[in-house]
């Protein structure tokens, strides 16, 4: 067992575009759970709006990049609003299952070679970011960066910074408006709306603006995404909506940072398992194949869901008082 | 011996005779012919019904009698199948219960919503109305909203005082004890600058001293200039404090008045008040045989 | 003679570390009616669910007719003899008054007729109308099949938890006088009530709980009338 490349290869983890476009969309996730506790199990949908959003706008509309990703975010506005129109006035329940469907009918309708034109259909897209100037706008020259495990060339080290730059200003934000009255009023319809109503503050409006400002975090990590790798219906899967969870759960659901301290954590542990399971099926300490050792990491993500859920609901940075869910 | 005097009642508040539906001289609230029924229930349906301004009102009735559903008709929480209903004038047909409360009405709920994940502070701040800062691109310049905010936080403060909360103004709401709780919900509500207040069951669940230390709180609310109408089944407390009382049963309005000749009516008595209203019940179940002079006072 | 329940030195709570009850004391003897009244959040329906161990007793003893009880879980109490009767949620709706008498017996059915007697002899009304629904009655008719339900097993004791909580004044009045009949058909009970006064009225001794204390004990008559009590606790708007 090759004990320093697997430590090696864990340790990027810790900062790829995919940790990055992670912890935007749990922070939406956040947006919407954690602070105004609507239930979202489609979240990967909202990814999967901005992601598409930005790559349609610039291969089929000829869009530059930072227009087509501001279409992105444009359509995952419009996307909420679909959502939440209808069910926002109904029990939180009827938003989870809405949203399960939705994020569900949007991968088909990508998937479906009937807009294949469009979409790629099975095989997405890709040569936008070229396509669209985002690559050409790389302030960095040719080279290599960083050191030891994280080490970049100029174009991964572009999308890595603006990632970045994308993150600070969504944690910003977040924290921002949830410091604020508005946040109070946010966090009070949590735990209770018809108090709320009862003194003078419209629910409906303020369920639909925390919902539309998590989609547009959640699109953003869409876009994030596509900035380093294609866009393709195979990733926003409701699977990738349960990886979301769980890292939004281990951090902390109802913080600023637990979304992103648990994105880093569960990437850092995704990277380890993905080397360390296989290394271990190899060298006969685990009696599965080599490729079973790899999907043995999901089984224990959903072991780790539970477990979180379970016995420490609030996360890592949570605060079990403020936790709607921990009684 | 009873050593606390009935404060001052409000009188003449009624035009002709005081009997269900009858006028007042300063209503804030009409009702007129409204009915509600769940399924094939009746479970209000009130010909008319007119709320005296700048009084205390206590509606009393049988469980069921549809004292809530009538509240939360009032307050917009529900919506009658048939009438209409006014508050300071304004029609409220199709007024959501959030617009409702920014007329000038709140309500409290049986089941005290104090919220718990919230410090005593932020409930209270929660209360007031017209927050630049609640509006969301307001939210993000915090110079916009941050004296208003101050402002806000001496006046909580102050109420809090009153309600002997300050202490806590940094705890969680969870962490009170249940009358604390109650005694959060009106400070809250009292955040909200009403002009009338509308308290379901306020004292349930409340032990009898701190009773009495609230309802003195509520009669400073008349004396601001306030109107309450509350729901109650502790009659001493409606007989100390209310200057009008309404009795329901069964969905319909069976008496009005003040409290001395409503609770005396016959029919108030067998449905609602039972017999035994002014007797120990150690003597009504034989469980004590003598009674002493000292014992009666 | 033996008590039917002593409770000595109880400390209790539901959350780890915070202790609702710290150190109380209170006994019942064969037939006595014992009332338990306080401020809120001092701990009187935490004793009584204490007694039927549902909540867990971190110090102290409970003892019933002289075997200690603390620890035990609520079915193996139920055998031993103590009946509870929640404030909520006290029958089960989708069965009928006689199912639910039934539910009450569930441990030892070859009793059923002669406690059936027995219970329809204080609540007439039950034996009326066994076959309706629990589910289409009202909160006090309810009150009267749950304390029917307990009195089925002939209980050692019976624990009520405020058993006139959210009923009208006259239906008020008709389950104090419910809960007299049954003390004096031979049953000890142990009421905590928010209606103090009501209470201490039928009580033969009572407790005054404050922070999880028995701060005041007595008479129900003695309490009634001590200027302390009635300043801290009773209030004046009664007299």
């Amino acid at each position: 067992m090759d004990w320093g490349s697997i430590l090696n290869n864990t340790a990027a983890g810790l900062l790829t575009p995919t940790t990055l476009a992670f912890a935007l969309a749990a922070l939406g996730l956040a947006m919407h759970f954690g602070f105004a506790g609507l239930l979202n199990f489609g979240i990967a949908g909202f990814m999967a709006v901005g992601a598409y959003g930005y790559a349609i706008s610039v291969l089929t509309f000829g869009l530059p990049w930072w227009l087509g990703m501001i279409m992105g975010v444009v359509a995952s506005v419009i996307f909420a609003l679909i959502l939440g129109i209808p069910t926002l006035r109904l029990r939180g329940d009827y938003l989870a299952i809405v949203t399960i469907a939705a994020a569900e009918i949007l991968r088909l309708l990508f998937l479906t070679t009937a807009f294949e034109p469009v979409t790629g259909s099975a095989d997405g897209l890709f040569g936008y970011n070229a396509a669209g100037g985002f690559a050409e706008a790389n302030p960095f020259p040719v080279g290599d960066y960083g050191f030891g495990p994280w080490t970049y060339n100029e174009q991964t080290l572009w999308v890595l910074v603006f990632g970045l730059i994308v993150l600070s200003v969504a944690v910003f934000l977040l924290w921002a408006l949830m410091r604020s009255p508005w946040g109070r009023v946010i966090k009070g319809i949590r735990e209770d709306e018809d108090a709320v109503r009862a003194l003078g503050k419209n629910v409906f409006a303020y369920k639909m603006q925390a919902l539309v400002i998590g989609g547009v975090f959640g699109a953003l990590g869409g876009i994030v995404l596509a900035t380093s790798a294609n866009v393709s219906p195979g990733i926003y899967v409701t699977s990738l909506t349960f990886f979301l969870w769980t890292a939004l759960l281990l951090g902390g659901a109802a913080t600023i940072f637990g979304p992103v301290l648990g994105s880093i954590i569960f990437w850092v542990l995704q990277a380890f398992l993905t080397n360390v399971l296989p290394a271990l099926a190899e060298s006969g300490i685990l009696p599965v194949s080599g490729i079973q050792a790899a999907t043995l990491r999901y089984v224990l993500v959903g072991l780790g869901l539970m477990l979180i859920v379970i016995y420490r609901p609030q996360g890592i940075f949570g605060d079990k008082r403020e936790m709607t869910f921990v009684k | 011996m009873s050593n606390n005097q009935t404060p001052e009642k409000a009188t003449n508040l009624h035009i002709g005779k005081a009997e269900p539906g009858c006028k007042k001289v300063d209503p804030i609230l009409v009702i007129d012919n409204v009915k509600k029924s769940f399924g094939g229930l009746t479970a209000v349906e009130v010909a008319h019904l007119e709320i005296p301004n700048g009084a205390i009102t206590a509606l009393i009735g049988p469980n069921g009698a549809g004292k809530t559903t009538l509240f939360n008709l009032l307050t917009g929480f529900d919506t009658p199948d048939t009438g209409t209903w006014s508050f300071a004038g304004k029609d409220l047909a199709g007024v959501p219960s959030f617009k409702v409360a920014q007329m000038g009405q709140v309500r409290t709920f049986q089941l005290t919503k104090a919220l718990s994940l919230l410090t005593v502070l932020e409930n209270m701040k929660l209360g007031a109305k017209n927050q630049t800062g609640e509006k969301l691109i307001n939210a993000l310049i915090p110079s916009l909203w941050r004296k208003q905010d101050k402002a806000l936080e001496l006046r909580a403060m102050e109420l809090l005082k009153k309600f002997k909360l300050d202490a806590k103004k940094d705890d969680f709401a969870a962490s009170l004890s249940g009358g604390q709780r109650k005694l959060l919900e009106m400070a809250r509500a009292l955040m909200t600058d009403p002009t009338l207040v509308m308290l379901d069951e306020p004292m349930a669940g409340v032990n009898p001293a701190l009773t009495q230390s609230l309802l003195e709180h509520v009669l400073n609310l008349k004396n601001e200039g306030m109107t309450v109408l509350f729901v109650e089944h502790d009659m001493h407390m409606v007989r100390h404090i209310a200057d009008w009382v309404v009795v329901m049963a069964e969905g319909k309005v069976v008496a009005e008045g003040p409290p001395d000749t409503v609770m005396k009516e016959q029919a108030v008595i067998d449905a609602y008040l039972g017999a035994h209203q002014d007797t120990d019940l150690g003597v009504v179940t034989g469980r004590i045989d003598i009674i002493t002079e000292e014992e009666t006072k | 003679m033996t008590r039917v329940v002593d409770v000595s030195n109880l400390v209790a709570g539901y959350l780890p570390g915070v202790n609702i009850l710290n150190g109380t004391n209170l006994y019942a003897d064969k037939g006595e009616l014992i009332g338990i009244i306080g401020p809120n959040g001092a701990g009187k329906s935490t004793l009584l669910k204490s007694i039927f161990g549902l909540v867990k007793v971190r110090e102290g003893s409970i003892k019933l007719n002289g075997e200690e009880i603390a620890g035990l879980k609520p079915n193996q109490l139920v055998s031993k003899g103590v009946g509870f009767i929640p404030q909520n949620n006290n029958v089960f709706p989708s069965l009928t008054i006689e199912e639910n008498l039934q539910m009450g017996i569930y441990q030892d059915p070859s009793k059923y007729n002669e406690r059936l007697e027995f219970v329809t002899s204080i609540f007439a009304e039950l034996g009326k109308r066994l076959k309706q629904r629990a589910g289409s009655l009202s909160g006090g008719e309810r009150q009267m099949v749950a304390m029917g339900r307990a009195l089925m097993m002939d209980p050692a004791v019976l624990l009520l938890d405020e058993p006139s909580a959210g009923l009208s004044p006259v239906r008020q009045d008709e389950a104090f006088i419910r809960v007299s009949d049954i003390n004096k058909a031979g049953v000890t009970c142990i009421m905590v009530e928010q209606n103090a006064r009501r209470c201490l009225q039928i009580s033969d001794r009572a407790y005054v709980l404050d922070q999880g204390k028995d701060a005041v004990t007595g008479t129900g008559r003695e309490l009634l009338n001590d200027p302390q009590v009635i300043g801290l606790y009773l209030g004046t708007l009664g007299t």
